[in-house]
């Protein structure tokens, strides 16, 4: 421990990403929070039932937590959670709603993969998750519009968002007929290498009413088109992260595209 | 560092759950210092429970046999099946003394953070139970957080349109707790359901 180094107490918000059991009752809590980016806790009790927060600590809540620890990353890389309150339980609408649990566990592993530094400031990449989770609670509009709209803009966080309206390649603008995930995106006829996807130009175009927020149009698009866009994304997805999701193929896509 | 058998134990107990590197050194030389007629007892435990016990054919319990003790008991009715996560939780359920039924052990939680899917669950033999007809009520007793309410959701989904009645394990306040010390969801959940007296 380095010299000078005291355990303090610190306020922050934070989404609920992942939960682990530890030990006989214990349970480490990986969080993302508003101002210390990713962070991991361990809870202590919360799985007995008399535990007075163990329930607020359950995945993709939006909690507002004390917890004990250096936040400059000082000392042991665990901190301890001491005081937890709620300020939206996502995961509660969830529960009876299989197919959006599936799609709010990709949507959290996603959050965590993209921040493989602990307590790198990551405020983007909060607000967007939250969003994505209430959006997802809401129900507004089918999961899987609101998955692939949460991977296309956590990419564009990461800094490798796919090339929709202009070539991948040389930048010449336009939409193109021909997709490569190895490329970064829609390629045009002189630089499209072989084996590129030919995507229909509506999911091309369903791909950047996701990216760009346009919800009229993407509510309105077809299932075939919704498939073949979760298809590019997830394809695109798991290529920049050089390993795949795994609560990815597990995202029951049926029912989320109604 | 130890040299020659009394380091190969505090590495192998090292590898235990919950065990670290000074409880391992502990354990290593209380056993060392122990009676030889522990020992051996000890020894002969660790080795009959890796070659006697197997899982059930049925239920997915731990059995000594084909069949587990309550799978082989008579006087359990087949009408009532109870679904749980873990062979601990069928233990759980048998102190209580209110089940006389039979169970069905998936061997954990739908949790897609962890890539376990619905196939790497006993879900398709909890199907081919139900489907012989002679189980009325299916009761799942997964564990109460968002994994284990998500599996109950996904079974509940499959198994109701076969026309059986499927229930929850009840969840609310704990029995000796202050109401003022219940969190909102518990409190929430315990609200839902209340009961007539």
């Amino acid at each position: 421990m380095p010299a000078g180094y005291r355990r303090q107490l610190y306020r922050d918000d934070a989404v609920v990403l992942r939960v682990q059991k530890l030990g006989e009752s214990d349970r480490i809590v990986t969080l993302l929070t508003r101002r210390h980016g990713r962070l991991r806790a361990v809870a202590r009790g919360v799985r007995r039932t008399s535990s007075r927060f163990g329930a607020r600590l359950e995945p993709f809540g939006h909690i507002d937590l004390q917890l004990a620890g250096s936040p400059e990353g000082l000392g042991s890389s665990l901190h301890s959670v001491s005081q937890v309150e709620a300020v939206t339980l996502y995961g509660k609408s969830f529960l009876t709603d299989y197919p959006r649990y599936t799609a709010a566990s990709a949507i959290c592993e996603t959050a965590e993969r993209l921040t493989p530094v602990e307590r790198e400031p990551a405020l983007r990449l909060f607000q967007l998750t939250l969003g994505a989770l209430k959006a997802l609670s809401a129900g507004e509009h089918a999961g899987s519009l609101v998955l692939d709209a949460y991977l296309l803009r956590a990419m564009a966080f990461a800094g490798w968002a796919p090339a929709i309206t202009e070539c991948a390649v040389c930048g010449t603008a336009g939409q193109h007929a021909a997709f490569s995930v190895p490329a970064g995106g829609s390629v045009c006829p002189d630089c499209r290498p072989p084996g590129s996807a030919h995507p229909s130009p509506d999911t091309l175009g369903l791909m950047s009413a996701l990216t760009s927020g346009d919800w009229a149009v993407a509510d309105a698009s077809a299932p075939s088109v919704r498939r073949e866009c979760s298809g590019l994304v997830a394809a695109h997805l798991q290529w920049h992260m050089e390993r795949a999701l795994r609560s990815l193929p597990l995202v029951d896509r049926r029912e989320l595209n109604l | 560092m130890y040299e020659g058998a009394i380091q190969d134990l505090i590495d192998e107990l090292g590898r235990l759950p919950g065990v670290g590197p000074k409880s391992a050194q502990r354990i290593a030389f209380h056993v060392l210092s122990a009676d030889p007629a522990d020992v051996n007892r000890l020894a002969t435990a660790l080795r009959k429970v890796k070659d006697l016990v197997r899982f059930c054919t049925t239920c997915f319990n731990v059995a000594e046999s084909e069949q587990c003790r309550v799978c082989r008991d008579p006087r359990r009715t087949n009408e009532v099946l109870c679904v749980v996560e873990e062979p601990k939780d069928v233990v759980a359920i048998e102190r209580t003394g209110e089940f006389r039924g039979r169970y069905h052990v998936l061997g954990g939680a739908i949790n897609p953070l962890e890539g376990i899917g619905p196939d790497n669950l006993k879900i398709r033999e909890l199907l081919f139970r139900v489907g012989t007809g002679e189980v009325k009520e299916l009761i799942l007793a997964t564990d109460p957080n968002t994994e284990g309410e998500a599996t109950a959701t996904y079974l509940a989904l499959l198994i109701k349109p076969m026309g059986l009645t499927v229930t929850r394990l009840a969840s609310g306040l704990p029995v000796g707790g202050d109401l003022e010390y219940a969190d909102e969801i518990t409190l929430g959940r315990a609200f839902e359901g209340r009961r007539a007296v």
